[in-house]
Protein backbone atom coordinates (compact mmCIF):
# COMPACT_ATOMS: atom_id res chain seq x y z
CA UNK A 1 0.00 0.00 0.00
CA UNK A 2 1.38 3.62 -1.27
CA UNK A 3 1.50 5.85 1.89
CA UNK A 4 -0.77 9.01 0.72
CA UNK A 5 0.55 12.32 0.83
CA UNK A 6 -0.35 15.23 0.94
CA UNK A 7 -0.30 17.36 -2.26
CA UNK A 8 0.62 20.51 -0.52
CA UNK A 9 4.03 18.55 1.35
CA UNK A 10 4.60 17.16 -1.72
CA UNK A 11 5.41 20.10 -3.12
CA UNK A 12 6.97 21.56 -0.69
CA UNK A 13 9.42 18.39 -1.30
CA UNK A 14 10.05 19.36 -4.78
CA UNK A 15 10.36 23.13 -4.04
CA UNK A 16 13.06 22.14 -1.47
CA UNK A 17 14.98 19.10 -3.42
CA UNK A 18 14.80 21.06 -6.82
CA UNK A 19 16.43 24.26 -5.10
CA UNK A 20 19.20 21.81 -3.79
CA UNK A 21 19.54 20.11 -7.20
CA UNK A 22 19.70 22.87 -9.12
CA UNK A 23 22.73 24.56 -6.19
CA UNK A 24 24.55 21.55 -6.77
CA UNK A 25 24.33 21.34 -10.65
CA UNK A 26 24.94 25.44 -10.90
CA UNK A 27 28.78 25.04 -11.44
CA UNK A 28 27.73 22.96 -14.94
CA UNK A 29 24.98 25.07 -16.03
CA UNK A 30 27.01 28.21 -15.57
CA UNK A 31 29.62 27.14 -18.00
CA UNK A 32 27.46 26.55 -20.31
CA UNK A 33 26.16 30.26 -20.06
CA UNK A 34 29.69 31.69 -20.04
CA UNK A 35 30.82 29.54 -23.12
CA UNK A 36 28.15 31.04 -25.16
CA UNK A 37 29.33 34.84 -23.52
CA UNK A 38 32.39 37.49 -24.77
CA UNK A 39 35.58 37.25 -22.64
CA UNK A 40 34.59 40.74 -21.46
CA UNK A 41 31.03 39.80 -20.48
CA UNK A 42 31.66 36.62 -18.65
CA UNK A 43 33.29 38.61 -15.74
CA UNK A 44 31.00 40.43 -15.14
CA UNK A 45 28.65 40.11 -11.83
CA UNK A 46 26.26 37.13 -12.16
CA UNK A 47 23.19 39.00 -12.90
CA UNK A 48 24.62 41.17 -15.35
CA UNK A 49 26.15 38.09 -16.95
CA UNK A 50 22.61 36.52 -17.22
CA UNK A 51 21.28 39.33 -18.42
CA UNK A 52 23.66 40.35 -21.38
CA UNK A 53 22.08 40.30 -24.02
CA UNK A 54 24.89 39.08 -26.61
CA UNK A 55 25.20 35.72 -27.00
CA UNK A 56 28.14 33.97 -29.09
CA UNK A 57 29.87 30.77 -30.26
CA UNK A 58 33.19 32.55 -30.99
CA UNK A 59 34.77 30.76 -27.56
CA UNK A 60 34.17 27.40 -29.25
CA UNK A 61 35.64 28.37 -32.51
CA UNK A 62 38.31 30.33 -30.14
CA UNK A 63 39.21 27.31 -28.26
CA UNK A 64 39.46 24.64 -31.93
CA UNK A 65 41.62 27.20 -33.40
CA UNK A 66 44.10 27.96 -30.43
CA UNK A 67 44.95 24.73 -29.21
CA UNK A 68 44.40 21.83 -31.96
CA UNK A 69 41.14 20.99 -29.59
CA UNK A 70 40.11 18.04 -31.89
CA UNK A 71 43.44 16.28 -31.80
CA UNK A 72 42.86 15.94 -28.27
CA UNK A 73 39.29 15.12 -28.36
CA UNK A 74 40.65 12.17 -30.11
CA UNK A 75 43.13 11.20 -28.16
CA UNK A 76 40.39 11.11 -25.65
CA UNK A 77 38.08 9.01 -27.32
CA UNK A 78 41.04 6.54 -28.33
CA UNK A 79 42.55 6.06 -24.76
CA UNK A 80 38.98 6.24 -23.78
CA UNK A 81 37.93 3.44 -25.77
CA UNK A 82 40.91 1.57 -26.71
CA UNK A 83 41.49 0.90 -23.08
CA UNK A 84 37.26 -0.56 -22.76
CA UNK A 85 37.74 -2.60 -25.79
CA UNK A 86 40.85 -4.27 -24.41
CA UNK A 87 40.10 -4.63 -21.19
CA UNK A 88 36.96 -6.13 -22.11
CA UNK A 89 38.99 -8.90 -24.21
CA UNK A 90 40.88 -9.77 -21.17
CA UNK A 91 38.04 -9.90 -19.10
CA UNK A 92 35.36 -11.33 -20.53
CA UNK A 93 37.04 -14.87 -20.52
CA UNK A 94 37.99 -14.34 -17.33
CA UNK A 95 35.05 -13.88 -15.90
CA UNK A 96 32.85 -15.98 -17.70
CA UNK A 97 35.26 -19.00 -16.79
CA UNK A 98 35.09 -18.03 -13.16
CA UNK A 99 31.17 -17.31 -12.91
CA UNK A 100 30.45 -20.48 -14.96
CA UNK A 101 33.24 -22.95 -13.82
CA UNK A 102 34.23 -21.80 -10.45
CA UNK A 103 36.87 -23.68 -8.78
CA UNK A 104 37.81 -23.84 -5.09
CA UNK A 105 39.83 -20.76 -5.47
CA UNK A 106 37.94 -18.58 -7.90
CA UNK A 107 37.11 -16.63 -5.00
CA UNK A 108 41.05 -15.98 -4.24
CA UNK A 109 41.82 -15.14 -7.12
CA UNK A 110 38.51 -12.64 -7.68
CA UNK A 111 39.81 -11.31 -4.18
CA UNK A 112 43.75 -10.77 -5.36
CA UNK A 113 42.27 -8.84 -8.36
CA UNK A 114 40.64 -6.27 -6.42
CA UNK A 115 43.39 -6.04 -4.30
CA UNK A 116 45.65 -4.70 -7.13
CA UNK A 117 43.20 -1.80 -7.70
CA UNK A 118 43.63 -0.88 -3.90
CA UNK A 119 47.79 -0.25 -4.94
CA UNK A 120 47.89 3.83 -5.29
CA UNK A 121 48.94 4.91 -8.40
CA UNK A 122 51.80 7.53 -6.86
CA UNK A 123 53.40 4.12 -5.33
CA UNK A 124 53.81 2.88 -9.04
CA UNK A 125 54.35 6.07 -10.85
CA UNK A 126 58.38 6.34 -10.81
CA UNK A 127 58.96 2.73 -12.32
CA UNK A 128 56.15 3.18 -14.88
CA UNK A 129 57.27 6.51 -16.02
CA UNK A 130 61.30 4.94 -16.08
CA UNK A 131 59.84 1.97 -17.94
CA UNK A 132 58.15 4.24 -20.73
CA UNK A 133 60.72 6.16 -20.93
CA UNK A 134 62.63 3.82 -21.66
CA UNK A 135 60.69 2.33 -23.89
CA UNK A 136 60.04 5.57 -26.01
CA UNK A 137 56.22 5.63 -25.15
CA UNK A 138 55.92 8.45 -22.65
CA UNK A 139 53.41 11.01 -23.99
CA UNK A 140 52.26 7.92 -26.79
CA UNK A 141 48.46 6.99 -26.52
CA UNK A 142 49.29 3.37 -26.88
CA UNK A 143 51.23 3.61 -23.22
CA UNK A 144 48.04 5.41 -21.47
CA UNK A 145 45.59 3.16 -23.22
CA UNK A 146 47.55 0.31 -21.40
CA UNK A 147 47.92 1.43 -18.14
CA UNK A 148 44.24 2.45 -18.22
CA UNK A 149 42.98 -1.00 -19.07
CA UNK A 150 45.53 -2.11 -16.22
CA UNK A 151 43.77 0.03 -13.40
CA UNK A 152 40.34 -0.60 -14.34
CA UNK A 153 40.65 -4.21 -15.78
CA UNK A 154 39.91 -5.43 -11.82
CA UNK A 155 36.29 -3.29 -12.26
CA UNK A 156 35.87 -4.65 -15.53
CA UNK A 157 36.72 -7.83 -14.41
CA UNK A 158 34.28 -8.14 -11.34
CA UNK A 159 31.65 -6.12 -13.24
CA UNK A 160 30.99 -9.16 -15.55
CA UNK A 161 31.49 -11.46 -13.22
CA UNK A 162 28.41 -10.35 -10.46
CA UNK A 163 26.37 -10.10 -14.17
CA UNK A 164 27.51 -13.25 -15.40
CA UNK A 165 26.88 -14.87 -12.42
CA UNK A 166 23.32 -14.24 -12.60
CA UNK A 167 22.82 -16.16 -15.34
CA UNK A 168 21.26 -19.20 -14.13
CA UNK A 169 23.62 -22.08 -15.64
CA UNK A 170 20.26 -24.62 -15.84
CA UNK A 171 19.36 -22.81 -19.01
CA UNK A 172 22.89 -23.35 -20.30
CA UNK A 173 22.49 -27.38 -19.45
CA UNK A 174 18.82 -27.39 -20.88
CA UNK A 175 19.84 -26.00 -24.34
CA UNK A 176 22.87 -28.59 -24.20
CA UNK A 177 20.16 -31.73 -23.21
CA UNK A 178 18.33 -30.02 -26.67
CA UNK A 179 20.65 -30.83 -28.40
CA UNK A 180 22.36 -27.45 -28.85
CA UNK A 181 26.67 -27.16 -30.52
CA UNK A 182 28.35 -24.89 -28.34
CA UNK A 183 28.04 -22.49 -31.29
CA UNK A 184 24.55 -21.82 -30.98
CA UNK A 185 24.48 -22.24 -27.09
CA UNK A 186 26.97 -19.44 -27.32
CA UNK A 187 24.95 -16.79 -30.07
CA UNK A 188 21.27 -17.68 -29.19
CA UNK A 189 21.51 -18.54 -25.51
CA UNK A 190 24.59 -17.00 -23.51
CA UNK A 191 25.05 -13.69 -25.96
CA UNK A 192 21.41 -12.21 -25.60
CA UNK A 193 21.58 -12.48 -21.44
CA UNK A 194 25.28 -11.58 -21.10
CA UNK A 195 25.23 -8.49 -23.42
CA UNK A 196 23.25 -5.81 -21.34
CA UNK A 197 25.72 -6.84 -18.68
CA UNK A 198 28.66 -5.95 -20.77
CA UNK A 199 27.62 -2.92 -22.52
CA UNK A 200 27.04 -1.81 -19.03
CA UNK A 201 30.28 -2.68 -17.98
CA UNK A 202 31.90 -0.93 -21.25
CA UNK A 203 29.93 2.05 -20.05
CA UNK A 204 31.24 2.72 -17.02
CA UNK A 205 34.67 1.60 -17.62
CA UNK A 206 34.24 4.41 -20.72
CA UNK A 207 33.73 7.16 -18.16
CA UNK A 208 36.58 6.24 -15.97
CA UNK A 209 38.88 6.24 -18.59
CA UNK A 210 37.53 9.77 -19.74
CA UNK A 211 38.37 11.09 -16.41
CA UNK A 212 40.79 9.42 -15.10
CA UNK A 213 43.56 12.18 -14.17
CA UNK A 214 46.72 10.94 -12.26
CA UNK A 215 48.54 8.99 -15.42
CA UNK A 216 46.98 11.13 -18.12
CA UNK A 217 48.42 14.04 -16.96
CA UNK A 218 52.05 12.45 -15.39
CA UNK A 219 52.48 10.32 -18.70
CA UNK A 220 51.91 12.94 -21.60
CA UNK A 221 52.93 16.36 -22.59
CA UNK A 222 51.86 17.14 -25.87
CA UNK A 223 51.56 14.77 -28.32
CA UNK A 224 49.36 12.17 -26.82
CA UNK A 225 47.65 14.31 -24.24
CA UNK A 226 44.26 14.06 -23.93
CA UNK A 227 41.47 16.62 -22.86
CA UNK A 228 41.98 15.93 -18.96
CA UNK A 229 45.54 17.11 -19.66
CA UNK A 230 44.38 20.03 -22.47
CA UNK A 231 42.13 21.18 -19.62
CA UNK A 232 45.05 21.75 -17.18
CA UNK A 233 47.05 23.94 -19.70
CA UNK A 234 44.24 26.44 -18.20
CA UNK A 235 45.87 26.28 -15.08
CA UNK A 236 48.29 29.41 -15.79
CA UNK A 237 46.33 32.24 -17.12
CA UNK A 238 46.28 34.54 -20.00
CA UNK A 239 44.31 37.46 -20.20
CA UNK A 240 40.96 36.82 -19.98
CA UNK A 241 40.11 33.53 -20.45
CA UNK A 242 36.67 32.13 -18.63
CA UNK A 243 34.70 32.13 -21.51
CA UNK A 244 37.14 30.03 -23.53
CA UNK A 245 37.82 27.55 -20.57
CA UNK A 246 34.34 27.54 -20.25
CA UNK A 247 33.72 26.50 -23.72
CA UNK A 248 36.88 24.34 -23.57
CA UNK A 249 35.09 22.42 -20.42
CA UNK A 250 31.95 21.87 -21.53
CA UNK A 251 33.18 20.18 -25.13
CA UNK A 252 35.47 17.95 -22.61
CA UNK A 253 32.46 16.92 -20.00
CA UNK A 254 29.34 17.14 -22.41
CA UNK A 255 29.91 13.56 -24.10
CA UNK A 256 30.61 12.04 -20.50
CA UNK A 257 27.78 13.72 -19.15
CA UNK A 258 25.24 12.26 -21.27
CA UNK A 259 26.67 8.61 -20.68
CA UNK A 260 27.10 9.40 -17.29
CA UNK A 261 23.26 10.02 -17.15
CA UNK A 262 22.41 6.65 -18.83
CA UNK A 263 24.98 4.70 -16.31
CA UNK A 264 23.16 5.28 -12.90
CA UNK A 265 22.71 2.29 -11.73
CA UNK A 266 25.69 0.37 -13.28
CA UNK A 267 27.77 2.76 -11.44
CA UNK A 268 26.72 1.69 -8.01
CA UNK A 269 27.17 -1.68 -9.16
CA UNK A 270 30.39 -1.45 -10.57
CA UNK A 271 32.00 0.85 -7.93
CA UNK A 272 30.66 -1.09 -5.13
CA UNK A 273 32.29 -4.22 -6.56
CA UNK A 274 28.47 -5.39 -6.18
CA UNK A 275 28.67 -4.74 -2.60
CA UNK A 276 25.57 -2.30 -3.10
CA UNK A 277 23.39 -3.29 -5.55
CA UNK B 1 28.94 -30.16 -13.11
CA UNK B 2 32.30 -29.23 -14.38
CA UNK B 3 34.80 -31.48 -16.39
CA UNK B 4 38.24 -32.11 -16.00
CA UNK B 5 38.40 -30.49 -19.80
CA UNK B 6 36.24 -27.66 -19.06
CA UNK B 7 38.46 -26.46 -15.73
CA UNK B 8 41.61 -26.28 -18.20
CA UNK B 9 39.43 -24.45 -20.58
CA UNK B 10 38.21 -22.07 -17.72
CA UNK B 11 42.43 -21.97 -16.15
CA UNK B 12 43.47 -21.03 -19.84
CA UNK B 13 40.67 -18.31 -20.17
CA UNK B 14 41.62 -16.82 -16.59
CA UNK B 15 45.29 -17.12 -17.27
CA UNK B 16 45.62 -13.85 -19.65
CA UNK B 17 44.19 -11.42 -16.61
CA UNK B 18 45.95 -13.36 -14.09
CA UNK B 19 49.44 -13.19 -15.78
CA UNK B 20 48.90 -9.61 -16.44
CA UNK B 21 47.44 -8.28 -13.67
CA UNK B 22 50.29 -10.16 -11.47
CA UNK B 23 52.86 -8.26 -13.81
CA UNK B 24 51.16 -4.86 -13.17
CA UNK B 25 51.51 -5.68 -9.47
CA UNK B 26 55.25 -7.11 -9.18
CA UNK B 27 57.23 -5.59 -11.60
CA UNK B 28 56.24 -1.78 -10.55
CA UNK B 29 56.11 -3.00 -6.75
CA UNK B 30 59.48 -4.71 -7.08
CA UNK B 31 61.45 -1.70 -8.70
CA UNK B 32 59.77 1.24 -6.63
CA UNK B 33 61.01 -1.15 -3.69
CA UNK B 34 64.34 -1.43 -5.06
CA UNK B 35 64.56 2.22 -5.78
CA UNK B 36 63.84 3.07 -2.91
CA UNK B 37 66.42 1.87 -1.52
CA UNK B 38 69.51 3.74 -3.46
CA UNK B 39 71.11 7.14 -4.33
CA UNK B 40 69.21 7.54 -7.64
CA UNK B 41 68.69 11.39 -9.17
CA UNK B 42 68.16 11.87 -12.74
CA UNK B 43 69.92 15.03 -12.88
CA UNK B 44 73.03 13.44 -11.50
CA UNK B 45 73.90 10.39 -13.07
CA UNK B 46 76.22 7.86 -13.27
CA UNK B 47 76.13 4.73 -10.41
CA UNK B 48 73.28 4.78 -8.21
CA UNK B 49 74.83 3.18 -4.48
CA UNK B 50 72.80 1.22 -2.27
CA UNK B 51 72.22 3.73 1.08
CA UNK B 52 70.33 0.99 3.02
CA UNK B 53 66.91 3.59 5.20
CA UNK B 54 68.74 6.73 4.09
CA UNK B 55 65.60 7.95 1.80
CA UNK B 56 63.26 6.20 4.55
CA UNK B 57 65.33 8.72 6.97
CA UNK B 58 65.06 11.81 4.91
CA UNK B 59 61.38 11.59 3.69
CA UNK B 60 59.95 10.90 6.92
CA UNK B 61 61.72 13.65 9.02
CA UNK B 62 61.28 15.85 6.77
CA UNK B 63 58.59 18.72 7.86
CA UNK B 64 56.44 18.38 4.30
CA UNK B 65 56.19 14.49 5.01
CA UNK B 66 54.47 15.59 8.49
CA UNK B 67 52.66 18.94 6.57
CA UNK B 68 51.39 16.11 3.93
CA UNK B 69 50.44 13.63 6.28
CA UNK B 70 48.04 16.13 8.36
CA UNK B 71 46.85 17.35 5.10
CA UNK B 72 46.42 14.01 3.79
CA UNK B 73 44.32 13.13 6.29
CA UNK B 74 41.99 16.74 6.71
CA UNK B 75 41.53 16.09 3.43
CA UNK B 76 40.45 12.69 3.38
CA UNK B 77 38.39 12.87 6.77
CA UNK B 78 37.22 16.65 5.99
CA UNK B 79 35.99 15.19 2.66
CA UNK B 80 34.21 12.04 3.97
CA UNK B 81 32.62 13.75 6.86
CA UNK B 82 30.68 16.20 4.05
CA UNK B 83 29.70 13.21 1.52
CA UNK B 84 28.61 10.96 4.02
CA UNK B 85 26.40 13.34 6.10
CA UNK B 86 25.44 15.02 2.69
CA UNK B 87 24.85 12.07 0.94
CA UNK B 88 22.66 10.87 3.50
CA UNK B 89 20.52 13.74 3.48
CA UNK B 90 20.22 13.84 0.02
CA UNK B 91 19.50 10.38 -0.34
CA UNK B 92 16.48 10.44 2.73
CA UNK B 93 15.40 13.70 0.68
CA UNK B 94 15.79 12.17 -2.93
CA UNK B 95 13.36 8.88 -1.66
CA UNK B 96 10.65 11.44 -0.44
CA UNK B 97 7.83 11.16 -3.29
CA UNK B 98 8.07 14.60 -5.36
CA UNK B 99 7.48 15.66 -8.87
CA UNK B 100 10.35 15.25 -11.01
CA UNK B 101 12.71 13.30 -9.42
CA UNK B 102 14.33 12.05 -12.18
CA UNK B 103 15.45 15.19 -13.46
CA UNK B 104 16.45 16.85 -9.65
CA UNK B 105 18.36 13.62 -9.31
CA UNK B 106 20.44 14.20 -12.78
CA UNK B 107 21.07 17.56 -11.22
CA UNK B 108 22.20 15.65 -8.21
CA UNK B 109 24.58 13.34 -9.91
CA UNK B 110 26.26 15.29 -12.54
CA UNK B 111 29.43 16.94 -10.50
CA UNK B 112 30.47 13.03 -10.04
CA UNK B 113 30.76 12.86 -14.24
CA UNK B 114 33.11 16.46 -14.45
CA UNK B 115 36.71 15.80 -14.91
CA UNK B 116 38.93 16.56 -11.67
CA UNK B 117 40.86 19.17 -14.02
CA UNK B 118 37.50 21.02 -14.72
CA UNK B 119 35.88 20.67 -11.88
CA UNK B 120 39.16 22.29 -9.81
CA UNK B 121 39.35 25.04 -12.72
CA UNK B 122 36.10 25.88 -12.47
CA UNK B 123 35.81 26.22 -9.25
CA UNK B 124 38.83 28.08 -8.96
CA UNK B 125 38.11 30.97 -12.05
CA UNK B 126 34.37 31.19 -11.94
CA UNK B 127 33.55 30.48 -8.20
CA UNK B 128 37.00 31.47 -6.11
CA UNK B 129 38.59 34.14 -7.76
CA UNK B 130 38.62 37.05 -5.39
CA UNK B 131 37.84 39.55 -8.14
CA UNK B 132 35.58 37.72 -11.00
CA UNK B 133 34.20 35.18 -9.28
CA UNK B 134 30.56 34.62 -8.45
CA UNK B 135 31.71 34.31 -4.62
CA UNK B 136 33.38 37.24 -5.29
CA UNK B 137 30.79 39.71 -6.54
CA UNK B 138 28.29 37.88 -4.14
CA UNK B 139 30.31 39.05 -1.28
CA UNK B 140 30.74 42.54 -2.98
CA UNK B 141 26.96 42.69 -3.44
CA UNK B 142 26.22 41.93 0.50
CA UNK B 143 28.94 45.02 1.63
CA UNK B 144 31.80 42.27 2.69
CA UNK B 145 35.37 42.03 1.74
CA UNK B 146 35.44 39.20 -0.89
CA UNK B 147 38.03 36.19 0.53
CA UNK B 148 40.84 35.21 -1.27
CA UNK B 149 40.03 31.46 -1.22
CA UNK B 150 43.32 29.74 -2.46
CA UNK B 151 45.55 32.25 0.25
CA UNK B 152 43.15 32.39 2.78
CA UNK B 153 41.54 28.70 3.07
CA UNK B 154 43.60 26.93 0.70
CA UNK B 155 43.26 23.23 1.97
CA UNK B 156 39.29 24.12 2.88
CA UNK B 157 39.31 25.40 -0.96
CA UNK B 158 40.31 22.14 -1.87
CA UNK B 159 38.05 19.82 0.68
CA UNK B 160 34.91 22.01 -0.89
CA UNK B 161 35.79 21.04 -4.32
CA UNK B 162 36.75 17.38 -3.94
CA UNK B 163 33.32 17.19 -1.50
CA UNK B 164 31.53 18.72 -4.40
CA UNK B 165 32.86 15.73 -6.95
CA UNK B 166 32.14 12.72 -4.34
CA UNK B 167 28.58 14.01 -3.06
CA UNK B 168 26.46 12.46 -5.74
CA UNK B 169 28.72 9.55 -5.59
CA UNK B 170 27.50 9.06 -1.50
CA UNK B 171 24.21 9.94 -2.64
CA UNK B 172 23.44 7.99 -5.23
CA UNK B 173 24.90 4.58 -3.57
CA UNK B 174 22.77 5.65 -0.18
CA UNK B 175 19.96 6.48 -2.23
CA UNK B 176 20.53 2.55 -3.74
CA UNK B 177 20.21 0.94 -0.65
CA UNK B 178 17.53 3.21 0.83
CA UNK B 179 15.19 1.76 -1.75
CA UNK B 180 15.98 -1.47 -1.15
CA UNK B 181 14.32 -0.93 2.40
CA UNK B 182 11.53 -3.19 3.54
CA UNK B 183 8.67 -0.35 3.45
CA UNK B 184 6.24 -2.85 5.19
CA UNK B 185 9.13 -2.29 8.10
CA UNK B 186 8.84 1.64 7.69
CA UNK B 187 5.19 1.14 7.90
CA UNK B 188 4.98 -1.09 11.14
CA UNK B 189 7.31 1.04 13.49
CA UNK B 190 5.13 4.25 12.04
CA UNK B 191 1.69 2.72 12.87
CA UNK B 192 3.89 1.26 16.42
CA UNK B 193 3.41 5.42 16.61
CA UNK B 194 7.53 5.53 16.40
CA UNK B 195 8.60 9.26 15.68
CA UNK B 196 10.41 9.73 12.00
CA UNK B 197 14.01 10.40 14.25
CA UNK B 198 12.91 7.07 15.99
CA UNK B 199 12.95 5.14 12.81
CA UNK B 200 15.66 6.64 11.65
CA UNK B 201 17.76 5.51 13.99
CA UNK B 202 16.30 2.09 14.88
CA UNK B 203 14.99 1.12 11.08
CA UNK B 204 16.96 3.74 8.34
CA UNK B 205 20.54 3.81 9.73
CA UNK B 206 21.38 -0.18 10.66
CA UNK B 207 20.10 -0.79 7.22
CA UNK B 208 22.45 2.33 5.71
CA UNK B 209 25.44 0.94 7.92
CA UNK B 210 26.28 -1.15 5.37
CA UNK B 211 26.13 1.13 2.48
CA UNK B 212 27.90 3.81 4.45
CA UNK B 213 30.77 1.50 5.46
CA UNK B 214 31.21 0.85 1.29
CA UNK B 215 31.40 4.56 0.65
CA UNK B 216 33.72 5.41 3.50
CA UNK B 217 35.95 2.79 2.22
CA UNK B 218 35.90 3.26 -1.20
CA UNK B 219 36.23 7.15 -1.28
CA UNK B 220 39.05 6.93 1.19
CA UNK B 221 40.83 4.83 -1.87
CA UNK B 222 40.53 7.36 -4.04
CA UNK B 223 40.67 10.29 -2.03
CA UNK B 224 44.39 9.06 -0.67
CA UNK B 225 45.11 9.96 -4.56
CA UNK B 226 43.23 13.07 -4.66
CA UNK B 227 46.37 14.75 -7.75
CA UNK B 228 44.25 17.00 -10.43
CA UNK B 229 42.00 19.31 -8.51
CA UNK B 230 45.89 19.95 -6.27
CA UNK B 231 47.98 20.42 -9.27
CA UNK B 232 45.36 22.99 -11.34
CA UNK B 233 44.73 24.68 -8.25
CA UNK B 234 46.92 25.33 -5.62
CA UNK B 235 50.41 23.30 -7.18
CA UNK B 236 50.27 22.36 -3.07
CA UNK B 237 50.81 25.93 -2.27
CA UNK B 238 51.24 28.20 -0.45
CA UNK B 239 54.18 26.77 1.12
CA UNK B 240 53.23 22.80 1.31
CA UNK B 241 49.38 24.37 3.05
CA UNK B 242 47.85 22.14 0.43
CA UNK B 243 50.47 19.61 -0.77
CA UNK B 244 49.26 15.93 0.28
CA UNK B 245 51.20 12.43 0.24
CA UNK B 246 50.58 11.72 -3.39
CA UNK B 247 51.17 15.36 -4.34
CA UNK B 248 54.40 15.45 -1.99
CA UNK B 249 55.74 12.24 -4.16
CA UNK B 250 55.28 13.95 -7.43
CA UNK B 251 57.03 16.65 -6.69
CA UNK B 252 60.25 14.82 -4.97
CA UNK B 253 60.31 12.48 -7.94
CA UNK B 254 58.67 14.27 -11.24
CA UNK B 255 59.31 17.77 -10.31
CA UNK B 256 63.17 16.91 -8.00
CA UNK B 257 63.65 13.84 -10.35
CA UNK B 258 64.73 12.15 -7.01
CA UNK B 259 64.05 8.86 -7.48
CA UNK B 260 64.85 7.07 -4.84
CA UNK B 261 63.48 9.27 -2.25
CA UNK B 262 59.77 9.11 -4.17
CA UNK B 263 60.38 5.50 -4.20
CA UNK B 264 60.71 5.68 -0.35
CA UNK B 265 57.17 7.78 -0.02
CA UNK B 266 55.69 5.68 -2.58
CA UNK B 267 56.19 2.70 -0.23
CA UNK B 268 54.88 4.62 2.34
CA UNK B 269 51.95 5.06 0.51
CA UNK B 270 51.40 1.91 -0.59
CA UNK B 271 51.90 0.56 2.84
CA UNK B 272 48.96 3.12 4.13
CA UNK B 273 46.46 2.50 1.15
CA UNK B 274 47.14 -1.53 2.33
CA UNK B 275 45.53 -0.58 5.53
CA UNK B 276 42.15 0.95 3.93
CA UNK B 277 42.15 -1.77 1.91
CA UNK B 278 42.33 -4.53 4.14
CA UNK B 279 39.15 -3.33 5.76
CA UNK B 280 37.34 -2.99 2.39
CA UNK B 281 38.20 -6.20 1.46
CA UNK B 282 36.76 -7.91 4.05
CA UNK B 283 33.39 -5.91 3.67
CA UNK B 284 33.02 -7.42 -0.33
CA UNK B 285 34.74 -10.36 0.75
CA UNK B 286 31.93 -11.29 3.09
CA UNK B 287 28.91 -10.29 -0.11
CA UNK B 288 30.82 -12.71 -2.09
CA UNK B 289 29.71 -15.73 0.14
CA UNK B 290 26.22 -14.31 0.22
Amino acid sequence: MARSVTTSRKTMTTLFAGTLGLLIFFPVLWIVILSFKSEGDAIKAPLEVLFSTGWTAESYSAVQARSDYPKHFLNSVVIAFGSTLLGLLIAIPAAWAMAFVPAKRTKHVLMWMLSTKMLPPVGVLIPIYLIYRDLGILDSRIGLVFVLMMINLPIIIWMLFTYFREIPGEVLEAARMDGASLREEIIHVLAPMAIPGMASTALLNIILAWNEAFWTLNLTSAKAAPLTAFIASYSSPEGLFYAKLSAASVMAIAPILVLGWFSQKQLVRGLTFGAVK
Amino acid sequence: MATNASRAAARLMISPAVVLLLGWMLVPLGLTLYFSFLRYNLITPGANPFIGWENYYWFLTDPSFKAAMINTLLLVGGVLLITVIGGTMMALLLDQPMWGQGVIRIMVIAPFFVMPTVSGLVWKNMFMNPVNGIFGHLALGLGMEPLSFFSEIPLLSIIFIVSWQWLPFATLILLTALQSLDQEQLEAAEMDGATWVSRFIHVMLPHLARAITVVILIQTIFLLSIFAEILVTTNGGPGTSTTNLTYLIYVSSLLQFDVGMGSAGGVIAIILANIVAIFLMRMIGKNLDA
